[in-house]
């Protein structure tokens, strides 16, 4: 206790020098005076007196020397002044100051903020139990990676796997619930009773759905997330019990789950529900519309655990030909569904970032150097008057440290501002399929990765000094002054880091060239329709009023009439699923009248009404669309699009052909009466399938979409269409009101593709910035040491046609070289990123030859302001001013 | 062994100026200096400028507290003075110095007859 006090006190003393040395002194000097009026009195000559008395102290300068390290830490005292030399150099040059000090933070702010991205997607764990062990287990057929279970398959996957602890299904589904606001949809999903269980998460309050209570007799139970909980219901606790009624059906409300929980395949959903399979599509084995999760029994492998399942649907196959042709097995870590598509982009973005970092470093370490030239006679001084080497380099660990702390506190501070920025960017959509996002910030990890930049980062800008104070001979130092053979050295090694930085900032362009010309290409994609003025919405009516098929194809005739009554609007139509969302929803076609071996020909089938083909301005190449009046009175008719019409009918008319199910059950057969050119039904960057479209007065919903195409301003419409829409009955439920150009525009494909160029290129900007900086830094500096020779040369006659020659070649060197270098390394670092480009090779001639002009003739640029200052220089002055 | 040497000189010369405070009550270091050279009969011939770090010591561990006074001839002088800590402490060295050197004059002292 006592010794920490007393050392608090000495660490105290470290700060209050003067004070106490003034105090010392006095102290002394009061000791002398009493000693030598002692002295006096005893009878000596005041001489003496005094005399006798310095004796007697001791000497002065010994005394003050051991108070002075007892006062204080004799290590501390000296690194403070070391630190308060530093900030005096630094404030005497704040130039430098700024300029390393911004260069650290850009780059430290970069990377820690993207980091921190990383951290959250792909470093922290899923908030399930041992989430390592989780899979995703899905049916998979030649056209769908993915293709979601049957009911049937799924229990049959369930009883005969031998490699899981338990497996479950889930589905997303939106419900419609009586709420102040009117009908609202609510996003939900309906799992199977152990989900929970087998993600390893209880529910925060209530109890957990309990075996059998999804089978379709059982009761109807609802989990609420801890968000609808909070939202709808104030976080009360008797919540627990209560009713709650759901698309007309009533619930009891078991549960509430944690607030930490999320699960990104089903976004938002609010109510957790159990499956309780009712008939229609659960019953058959080629309805697909469940997705797996298993968990892996301890010791066994994700090779182990896919061999067994697929040797279950193999066996299944064998079993029912019909419906199981061809449907095998997909398992995959569950974390690679829900990061899978974001995975590669984070990663490009990080190692974008860590350039980014690497040349801020290099510029920082150069910008160093030149101060260690310039200083190399204050260092040989010091040297020759007996610092040690010691000291010396602690000096320069010193500066890098303040430049670095400083660099990357400010670092920090903005790579949480662009860590919020870069978020808010996100559409609400995606971020509705992020929730680990919520995450995000400087947590432990994050701060561990700054650490680990800062204290590279300072290696880096005390060893390079260091590096160079090692052969420093005092001698040289001292005669050199300014100028001679070690300001060629520093040339040397700075032209090394310069060409690093070229070759870095090459490949990063490169990078955002070719992302961009991806992009550019993805919008350059034809939709097949006209995307503009186009207002989509989904609509959901009462099953109650609706359910019946003619209700249905009432309201939808209504629907349109009254919509295309509205001003500004030129046409209207339905659909089940709108273009631009997805390949799916497909179904198994066999043509009448053709050799069929059990192959299914899976195309995409969607419902639309009779002008949807007119609205979105799809061309009608063959035959006629559907009237309005071919309902379920009429022999069933179909559209197809040119895809399917390539693929089952090259060569032949596809008009007046027939087709029906694997079975041709007669009820099934449906005439083709037209085709139309292919609309895009999944994303842009998607292939385009083979498709049929029925008419939706022959096969009725009362949950689809609303297609509205106008003449002017779409969006200011979009309320009016809604209104009219709800005049009808007020109980329909509308969701999704957005307009076609903004679907195609906040689509994930589009937005991951465009956020992640700008991203890269405002990467790739800086990059180059610093690049030519760097290079101008360089030649500017060898300018400077070559003023007397250039003066020389000029007087014996040189041009100044000459002089401009020779530093543009000595500058163009560098740039070629580091563009080379830069073009090998771009190819390797885009074969490497291929999955993320579209439309575009690595090895893009184009863009190589627009960036290495872009990189070339910025450096060109940079090099002719030095060259330009040696080309005028003045013979007389330059001679004289040695 | 230097260290361990100045170790107990300057563990010696604290005490010796806490016992000096104890006594004569507030003091300046010269004065200090003069009665430590008293007491020990001019037999210990030290240079007054070794007490001040022995001062800062003491001083910065709590025992005793600095001011600056006007001695009996009207210099300007800084006074030392015990804290109530410094007392105890005073205390315990003493009583340790008595046992230690107890302890050290039985081996030196003339061996009697054991029984």
């Amino acid at each position: 206790m006592r010794q920490l006090r007393a050392w608090l006190m000495r660490l105290k003393g470290v700060f209050l020098k003067d004070g106490r040395e003034r105090d010392l002194a006095e102290e002394l000097e009061s000791h002398l005076q009493l000693h030598i009026d002692d002295n006096i009195r005893a009878g000596m000559s005041p001489q003496e007196a005094r005399r006798v008395a310095l004796i007697k102290l001791g000497g002065l300068e010994q005394t003050k020397e051991a108070y002075r390290d007892r006062a204080t830490i004799p290590l501390v005292e000296s690194v403070v002044q070391d630190l308060r030399f530093t900030l005096r150099q630094l404030r005497k040059n704040p130039a430098f100051t700024i300029a390393a000090t911004a260069m650290v933070a850009l780059g430290i702010g970069a990377s820690v903020a993207i980091f921190a991205f990383v951290d959250v997607a792909l470093i922290k764990p899923l908030p399930y139990h041992n989430p390592s062990r989780l899979v995703y287990v899905t049916e998979t057929t030649p056209q769908v990676p993915r293709a979601a279970l049957s009911y049937p398959d799924y229990l049959d996957w369930k009883k005969f796997n031998t490699v899981f602890d338990s497996m479950d299904v889930y589905n997303q589904r939106g419900f419609v619930v009586s709420t102040s606001a009117g009908m609202e949809m609510i996003d939900g999903a309906r799992v199977s009773a152990g989900f929970f269980r087998t993600l390893g998460v209880s529910p925060l309050l209530g109890r957990d759905f309990s075996a059998g209570e999804d089978l379709p007799e059982a009761p109807r139970t609802l989990i609420l997330s801890y968000a609808a909980w909070q939202k709808r219901f104030g976080g009360k606790q008797e919540i627990i019990g209560r009713p709650i009624t759901l698309d007309e059906t009533p619930y009891n409300i078991v549960g509430v789950l944690p607030s930490d929980f999320h699960f990104a395949p089903v976004e938002n959903a609010e109510f957790w529900t159990t499956l309780n399979p009712g008939g229609g599509c659960f019953l058959r084995r080629s309805c697909h519309s469940l997705n797996g999760i298993a968990r892996l029994k301890d010791g066994v492998s994700l090779q182990a655990a896919f061999a067994d399942v697929t040797r279950i649907a193999r066996d299944l196959e064998a079993q029912y030909p019909d419906s199981n042709r061809n449907q095998g097995a997909r398992l995959e870590p569950l974390a690679s569904l829900i990061v899978g598509d974001v995975k590669p982009i984070l990663l490009l973005l990080l190692a974008g970032a860590g350039l980014l970092l690497l040349i801020a470093c290099i510029n920082v370490a150069s910008l160093l150097l030149v101060r260690y030239e310039t200083r190399k006679r204050e260092l040989a001084v010091r040297r020759a008057l007996g610092a040690t080497r010691a000291r010396l380099i602690r000096q320069f660990v010193i500066e890098a440290l303040v430049i670095v702390v400083v660099g990357s506190l400010a670092g920090l501070l903005s790579s949480q501002w662009a860590m919020y920025l870069l978020k808010g960017l996100i559409p609400t959509d995606m971020l509705a399929g992020m929730p680990y996002l919520n995450d995000l910030g400087l947590n432990s990890r994050v701060l561990i990765f700054a650490m680990a930049v800062v204290g590279f980062a300072t290696a880096l800008f005390s060893l390079t000094p260091v590096f160079r104070l090692a052969n420093l001979d005092v001698r040289e130092g001292m005669a050199e002054g300014e100028r001679g053979t070690a300001g060629k050295v520093w040339s040397r090694i700075g032209s090394k880091l310069v060409i690093v930085e070229l070759a870095t900032a090459m490949v990063l362009l490169v990078g955002a060239g070719l992302l961009g010309k991806s992009f550019y290409r993805l919008l350059q994609v034809d939709a097949g329709f006209e995307t503009k003025h186009l207002i989509t919405m989904h609509v959901r009516a009462p099953l109650s009023a609706y359910g019946d098929d003619d209700k249905a194809v009432a309201l939808g005739r209504r629907l349109v009439t009254k919509i295309k009554g509205l001003p500004g609007v030129t046409s209207a139509a339905l659909a089940d699923t709108l273009p631009l969302t997805f390949n799916g929803n497909t179904d198994w076609i066999r043509f009448v009248g053709r050799a069929y071996n059990g192959e299914h020909n899976e195309v995409n089938e969607r419902a639309v009404s009779s002008d949807y083909f007119a609205t979105l301005q799809a061309k009608l190449l063959r035959g006629r669309t559907f009237t309005d009046s071919e309902d379920k009175t009429k022999p069933k008719v179909v559209v197809i699009n040119q895809a399917l019409a390539r693929k089952y009918f090259s060569g032949e008319d596809p008009i007046g052909q027939r087709f029906g199910d694997i079975d041709v059950d007669p009820k099934s057969i449906k005439e083709i009466i037209g085709v139309v050119s292919d609309i895009r039904e999944g994303p842009l960057d998607s292939e385009i399938w083979p498709a049929y479209y029925d008419a939706f007065n022959q096969s009725p919903d009362t949950s689809y979409s609303v297609v509205v195409r106008t003449s002017q301003a779409d969006e200011s419409l979009i309320p009016t269409v809604a209104d009219a829409i709800r005049a009808i009955d007020s109980r329909i439920n509308i969701s999704s009101q957005t307009t076609m150009a903004a679907r195609a525009n906040n689509a994930p494909t589009v937005y991951l593709r465009r956020s992640s160029t700008w991203l890269v290129a405002g990467f790739a900007a800086v990059a180059l910035l610093l690049g030519v900086v760097g290079l101008y830094g360089v030649i500017a500096y060898s300018v400077s040491q070559r003023t007397r020779e250039i003066g020389v040369r000029i007087a014996l006659g040189a041009q100044r046609r000459t002089v401009y020659r020779l530093i543009l070649k000595e500058a163009g060197a560098l740039a070629l070289t580091g563009i080379v270098i830069g073009t090998g390394c771009a190819i390797v670092v885009a074969s490497l990123m291929r999955k993320l480009l579209f439309g575009t090779a690595p090895w893009d001639l184009t863009t190589l030859i627009c960036v290495a002009a872009v990189l070339g003739g910025s450096a060109l640029l940079a090099s002719f302001l030095p060259a330009r200052r040696a080309a005028t220089v003045d013979p007389m002055s330059a001679l004289r001013a040695e | 062994m230097v260290s361990a040497k100045t170790e107990i000189w300057q563990g010696t010369l604290a005490l010796m100026i806490l016992k000096t405070l104890e006594t004569l009550g507030p003091l300046h270091g010269y004065g200090v200096a003069r009665r430590i050279e008293q007491i020990s009969g001019d037999k210990l011939c030290l240079n007054y400028g070794t007490l001040y770090p022995s001062l800062l010591k003491l001083e910065q561990e709590g025992w005793i507290v600095s001011e600056w006074g006007v001695s009996e001839n009207n210099r300007k002088a800084k006074y030392y003075k015990l804290t109530r800590s410094g007392r105890k402490q005073l205390e315990r060295e003493a009583k340790e110095w008595n046992q230690t050197t107890a302890i050290v004059a039985r081996f030196f002292a003339p061996t009697e007859g054991q029984s």
